[in-house]
């Protein structure tokens, strides 16, 4: 286990092998490639939130000079015709604002928007379902006419998509025996990932039927899987080469663009280029759910919460598939509980439809409980910290979803943050402090690595996770560790669908932990195999060769009189000794284990206009072996911020129609430098086992316990709670002009 | 609609380029001058994205016309470094791990050069409402903040 090696890279702090190509501007990015004889297509989008198609008409757009090809839904093969699909390209409705209903391919992209104005489409404006409220209600208007919840058809069709429930003891019983019982209600708003860099790629597609998509995704093969799907084409007749990417947070796990620009190359006959603007971002690519979440807790005077229950409704947007699921799964996660109660809801609004944002679905169920568990704290005169400790899941705990936990940190960063200086300080005059707890699964699946040795011995790692936050770097590091050798003679790179084996998306927090696996089962394969050709050069058996410090040398007890090899060595001779050294692991990771994280903040109030200011902010979390710290604290201090701005300012304003009104970024306000403190980091290890160094992925949990912290220390200088989020100045002074 | 000569002088070089009326300099650069360091993020002046300078004052180039460079010195992340070597804030970046996903950075670093031009000594809220323009979604700011810290620092000692 890695806690008894004397580790020589990980942990160090070096710079990213890509690292200079991205302070010089040299670095590719999705919207940065152009092709010979390309062509810009752009999208027309629909101006209702709820209307029926009844015709498109492109003929007048087809018939504009420099106008290549135009398309809309019913372009697209009825084969793929799948949510997915819908979403890219509207059929016979548009279900939100902004709704893709037809796209055109021109020589210029103004030209291309030009034509998009002579598109005429045929449209009966319908009810706009936009709230939760709303679509659950009795009579409501229906987004889908054919959806029908879990798809029990013997029931009328419904909003809710599909329903679910966890349920462990008695939670009446529980509730009895509590001295104290809190139940509140929270709304969390519709917020966006803010990936700074647009949706964008490039698609070119030969005669014979094969396409080549240049894309910034968080995953490439999924981009193949997904475009084969909506086109009805085979995966081996599409190569994705995926770009740098300038931020997904999940919401660059599916695809918007990529079949659109496929189908208007093989209808022009020119690599298609597609980019998207700010507004098209916000209007129609992945925000992530708006919830209502109603808690109930009850817990003895000592601390010991005896039941809890959550009834947690999420909007989907217009197609099924909000993150409820997780948002269910987590709500109670940090809990060790004998009686409890969680029920989800899948609904639909017409809204875009919403797509991954780091943990998915964790930060809104996960505020209404650690908001609520603030209060039980305040209710029973007990510090928070010390109230999560009295109940905290730990090794063995059985989750509320099922398994039972293997090695965790909670109780280690709770009491890690117990004794934080930043936590033991006396807070100032007028600030209000805020604790709350985070958590993430981590996911595993699959993943692929290659391991080459030039004839130099330099190392060259090729897999197929986008780089989107450091983890070349992380690769680097664990393979410089697994082989011995110095980590500025390994590079990295992110290879397309057909330069390297089979990987999942990076997301799930899946990276480091998955794919850095494979890379150190493919430096181990590295190893095995510079053993057997040591042992040949030598004349010795191979189980007579060690690997010790980037050397092979023949194992003590071994009369050999023989100079060790460096993979250098091993490699300028590799053709004498069999071939190029060329190490390979492919797998599917499982065991990825949770991360937990303490979160506390201080602010302030300024109770004439209702602005809060962060004055403080720490983050604990367990990253089970840190293989880079600064790009683990990066993952925390990001994350930490988004989980502010979502707390503080940050929401979808639609007007009655179902427009949202501030589709911009001098709108939708994300937090600035001037917004923010510095953001202190302590990272506990508690190491994974299922991973060699101990790793546990880093990068979701930091968005989980930001919003209630905020919420927390908002409530303890307000002197009561402002239970919906967010808690931006217009909120807040309305609330207390209510309470004056 | 005909386009417009325009002749103007980008990172010490003399480019000419035609250009549409409605394209952006943002455009000019990526489009017709392959200057695609300088990003998109907004095309709203939002973000920053796309800061460059013009005449030596931090412009974000998707709110300035094309034609407007005509005659004027453009400076873009492709030429803040020198031929041999990284200028120091683009070093202190890589040091501090002030980048993840990389795209928000040359926008960053051309305004970070460009504050520590004028005022080499500024304190941390100098520095955080200097680059208050730069939206970067990755770091929450505190590496970046800590680098260019230590950027002016490290040029303090040099000079």
């Amino acid at each position: 286990m890695a806690e008894a090696v004397d580790l020589k890279a990980i942990g160090t702090r070096p710079i990213r092998p890509d690292g200079v190509d991205k302070v010089t501007g040299r670095a590719n990015f999705g919207a940065d490639m152009t092709l010979p004889g390309m062509v810009h297509a752009k999208v027309l989008r629909s101006p209702y939130a709820h209307a029926r198609i009844k015709n498109v008409d492109l003929s007048k757009a087809l018939e504009m000079d420099g106008v290549f090809a135009a398309i809309c839904g019913r372009d697209l093969p009825e084969e793929g015709a799948n949510d997915l699909s819908i979403n890219i390209l509207a059929r016979d409705k548009a279900l939100y604002h902004g709704h893709a209903v037809a796209a055109v391919a021109a020589r210029t992209p103004a030209l291309a928007e030009q034509a998009l104005d002579l598109i005429e489409v045929d449209y009966e404006e319908l009810h706009p379902v936009l709230s939760i409220d709303d679509a659950i209600a009795d009579g409501a208007t229906l987004v889908n006419e054919n959806m029908y919840t879990n798809g029990d058809r013997s029931q009328p069709p419904s909003n809710v998509a599909a329903k679910q429930k966890f349920e462990r003891g008695d939670v009446e019983k529980g509730f009895a025996e509590a001295d104290v019982v809190v139940e509140e209600s929270y709304r969390v708003p519709t917020a966006h990932q803010g990936y700074i860099e647009p949706h964008a790629c490039i698609a070119t597609i030969n005669e014979a039927g094969r396409a080549t998509v240049w894309c910034c995704t968080q995953g490439q093969f999924d981009v193949r899987s997904m475009t084969a799907g909506v086109l009805n084409k085979k995966v081996s007749d599409i190569k994705v080469i995926p770009s740098e990417i300038g931020g997904g947070f999940g919401g660059k796990t599916t695809i918007y663009l990529e079949p659109v620009a496929v189908k208007l190359s093989e209808i022009s006959g020119r690599p298609v280029k597609m980019v998207m603007n700010r507004e098209e971002v916000f209007r129609a690519t992945g925000p992530t759910s708006a919830t209502l979440c109603r808690i109930k807790v009850g817990a003895k005077n000592d601390g010991t919460i005896t039941a809890a229950t959550a009834w947690l409704a999420y909007e989907a947007g217009a197609f099924p598939g909000a993150p409820v699921g997780p948002g269910c799964m987590s709500v109670l996660a940090p809990y060790n509980l004998e009686n409890l109660l969680i029920e989800g809801l899948d609904v639909v609004v017409n809204k875009p439809k919403v797509a991954a944002y780091r943990a998915p679905g964790a930060p809104q169920s996960m505020h209404a409980m650690e908001c609520t568990i603030d209060e039980v704290a305040r209710k029973i005169g007990m510090d928070p910290i010390d109230l999560r400790l009295k109940n905290a899941a730990d090794e063995g705990t059985v989750a509320p979803y099922g398994p039972r936990f293997p090695a965790i940190g909670l109780v280690e960063c709770l009491k890690a943050a117990r004794e934080h200086p930043n936590y033991l300080s006396e807070k100032g005059e007028g600030v209000g402090r805020g604790v709350a707890v985070g958590f993430w699964f981590n996911i595993g699946m699959q993943s692929s690595a290659e391991v080459r040795i030039a004839e130099n011995g330099a190392v060259t790692i090729m897999e197929g996770s986008p780089d989107i936050g450091g983890s070349r770097a992380s690769m680097c590091l664990m393979a410089a560790e697994t082989l011995g050798v110095s980590y500025e003679t390994i590079n990295a790179h992110v290879g397309d669908t057909e330069a390297t084996g089979f990987c999942n998306v990076t997301g799930g927090s899946r990276t480091t932990f998955a794919t850095g696996l494979a890379v150190v089962q493919a430096c181990e394969d590295i190893i095995a195999q510079c053993k057997e050709r040591a042992a040949l050069t030598w004349d010795l058996d191979v189980d007579q060769v060690d690997w010790e410090d980037g050397k092979a040398v023949p194992k003590p007890g071994v009369n050999a009189d023989v100079q060790p090899l460096s993979l250098a060595d091993i490699a300028r001779s590799a053709g004498r000794t069999g071939g190029p050294l060329l190490g390979r692991a492919s797998l599917n990771a499982q065991g990825p284990g949770a991360s937990f994280s303490v979160n506390w903040t201080d602010v302030t109030l300024d109770r004439d206009t209702g602005k809060v200011d962060v004055l403080a902010f720490t983050a604990v979390q367990d990253a089970g072996r840190a293989i880079h710290p600064a790009y683990v604290e990066g993952q925390m201090q990001g994350g930490a911020v988004q989980g502010l701005g979502w707390a503080l300012n940050e929401e979808y304003i639609y007007d009655q129609k179902g427009v949202m009104e501030n589709a911009g970024f001098l709108d939708y306000r994300v937090p600035v430098a001037s917004d923010m403190p510095m953001i202190e980091c302590q990272i506990v290890e508690v190491p994974n086992p299922s991973h060699p160094y101990g790793v546990r992925g880093v990068g979701e949990t930091p968005i989980v316990a930001p919003l209630a912290a905020t919420s927390n220390a908002v409530r303890d200088v307000l002197g009561y709670r402002i239970n919906d989020l967010p808690l931006s100045p217009p909120r807040v002074l309305a609330s207390l002009d209510e309470s004056n | 609609m005909k386009k417009i000569h325009v002749s103007t002088t980008v990172n010490g070089q003399q480019e000419e380029a035609l250009c549409e009326v409605h394209q952006s300099l943002l455009d000019l650069l990526r489009d017709e001058l392959g200057l695609t360091g300088t990003k998109e993020g907004c095309g709203t002046g939002d973000c920053g994205a796309c800061t460059v300078l013009l005449d030596g004052r931090l412009v974000c180039s998707c709110l300035v016309l094309g034609v407007e460079a005509e005659g004027k010195e453009v400076t873009t992340i492709e030429g803040i470094a020198e031929p041999d070597s990284l200028h120091v804030v683009q070093q202190k970046f890589l040091e501090h791990a002030a980048l993840q996903c990389g795209i928000c950075t040359p926008g960053f670093i051309v305004a970070a050069k460009a504050l520590l031009d004028k005022n080499p000594d500024p304190d941390e809220t100098t520095i955080r409402y200097w680059l208050a323009g730069n939206l970067c979604r990755c770091t929450g700011y505190d590496k970046i903040v800590r680098a260019v810290q230590d950027a002016a620092q490290e040029l303090a000692q040099s000079s």
